[in-house]
């Protein structure tokens, strides 16, 4: 019997060794893949989100912690069953056009991707027309933007016009963050959520998925 | 040390209802408290207040230059917002800001020159937010280079390195305390001036980082900051730090500051 509640406290102490050896262990010992996934990697990721949260963990631990459940991750992928995804959802995620901020959604990219989101980050400076393109070619569940300045939040919503001109609106869920956007900006211009942080932003599209 | 008062940003909690409510009294409290604590500038900032951040502008340079002697910093990102701010500053304002960005470069110069405004740099162009030190000379090389060209006093240019934080690039504080050295060799007569506060977030004790972030990058040549004057104890440590960087002749300012029981922090 594998021991996921070690591996996900080994998660959240960013050990990357010993969460790759523990991998190995429970690989070794025939456990599910997918068991490892959710009940140790994805457990403890989700622990650490949680502690982020409420203030009881900080930025640079929540990394060594994706850091140490990645190493995991690529030991089990290649174990997965045919057709058994590790992923839950897909996310497009972007900073938006004249906007060159991308330390926070990096942030919110690693939370969603620690949480099994199959994460699709166009960068940073992307225009309606690059997001819109993206989401043709993707078909994610969740659009995520983010913008740091109060010059660049109205192109949250040309985005979001431009989904709808386009008939892509109904297909996806629209979620928007960074410093000076506020939840009413959300409602007003029609997005369907709004996250003040990158835990957040990962509970949400977790939310919105399900 | 140069002090830009950081406590006029509708981005506060408190301030962004006094602003919309254009509640006279709250707002000028909050000016002459930072002046008498000793802000060079009073910073102006009603970004959050989008389709009417012009309109909030005039209102709070006027209201608040009403009742202060010290000039005013127009901290906007729009030149639109910023003209109006200029428009209804009375003597020579500082802008914050300009970066090298071409559209952002050539929208906001000319209102530097028309109304003789001091200029906050940030050192970001069109390639993106600086990674390294090597970002940061560069960029602050051609604002520097493109604004003297322009006609701007090089002691009109306040050097924004842009802070981020340590706690997503634990090499950040060394890189940008290696810009700032290399800058103000570079360029003498050049001010440098941060927003202090992003170097410590996503970490714990904030405070702590910041207070030490500024005496480090004042060690190297930053002679500005954007932050918060009403916090009496980064103010004593600006001043003793200013004493010990000779910046304080005969020690008068450190002394003075002493009998008056501002460094009893």
């Amino acid at each position: 019997m594998a021991d996921f509640e070690r591996l996900s406290e080994e998660v959240i102490a960013g050990s990357v060794d010993e969460v790759a050896e523990l991998t190995q262990e429970a690989i070794d010992g025939g456990a599910e893949p997918k068991e490892i996934i959710n009940q140790g990697l994805i457990n403890g990721m989700s622990i650490v989100g949680q502690r982020f949260k409420e203030g009881d963990m900080f930025v640079p631990e929540v990394m060594m912690a994706a850091k140490a459940m990645k190493g995991g991750m690529e030991l089990v992928e290649p174990l997965l069953a045919e057709g058994d995804t590790s992923t839950v959802g897909t996310v497009v995620l972007g900073t938006v056009a004249g906007d060159l901020h991308d330390i926070g959604k990096n942030l919110v990219a690693m939370m969603m991707e620690s949480a099994s989101l199959k994460v699709v980050d166009l960068g940073i400076d992307v225009d309606p027309a690059e997001f819109v393109e993206a989401v043709k070619e993707h078909q994610p569940d969740v659009l995520g933007m983010s913008a740091l300045l109060t010059t660049t939040m109205l192109e949250m919503q040309n985005t979001i016009e431009l989904l709808e001109e386009e008939g892509l609106r109904d297909s996806l869920k629209v979620i928007i963050g960074g410093a000076p956007v506020t939840p009413d900006f959300g409602e007003e211009i029609g997005a369907d959520a709004w996250a003040p942080d990158a835990a957040s932003a990962k509970d949400k599209v977790l939310e919105l998925i399900d | 040390m140069i002090i830009i008062g950081e406590l006029i940003n509708t981005s506060r909690e408190e301030v962004e209802p006094a602003v919309k409510e254009r509640d006279v009294e709250f707002i000028q409290n909050l000016a002459q408290e930072q002046e008498k604590a000793g802000a060079d500038f009073i910073d102006v900032n009603c970004g959050t207040l989008i389709r009417e951040e012009a309109e909030a502008m005039e209102w709070l340079v006027e209201t608040v230059q009403e009742v202060v002697e010290v000039p005013l910093c127009i901290d906007s990102p729009d030149p639109e917002v910023i003209r109006v701010g200029l428009e209804t500053h009375q003597g020579k304002a500082l802008v914050n800001s300009i970066t090298a960005e071409e559209e952002r470069y050539q929208e906001t110069l000319p209102l530097l020159q028309e109304y003789d405004a001091e200029v906050v740099a940030l050192v970001m162009d069109d390639g993106g937010m600086p990674k390294d030190a090597e970002d940061r000379i560069r960029v602050a090389a051609q604002l520097i280079e493109d604004l003297t060209a322009d006609g701007i006093d090089i002691d009109d240019i306040y050097v924004d390195p842009i802070i981020q934080p340590i706690g997503t690039d634990e090499k950040m504080g060394i890189q940008i305390l290696n810009a700032i050295q290399e800058i103000v060799t570079e360029y003498p007569g050049v001010h440098i001036t941060c927003g202090l506060s992003n170097i410590s977030h996503g970490l714990p004790e904030r405070p702590l980082l910041n207070q030490a972030f500024m005496l480090l990058a004042m060690s190297r040549g930053m002679d500005s900051a954007i932050l918060d004057p009403l916090d009496e104890r980064i103010m004593a440590l600006a001043t003793a730090a200013d004493t010990l960087l000779a910046n304080d002749q005969y020690c008068a300012n450190y002394i003075k500051a002493a009998k008056s029981g501002h460094l009893d922090v």
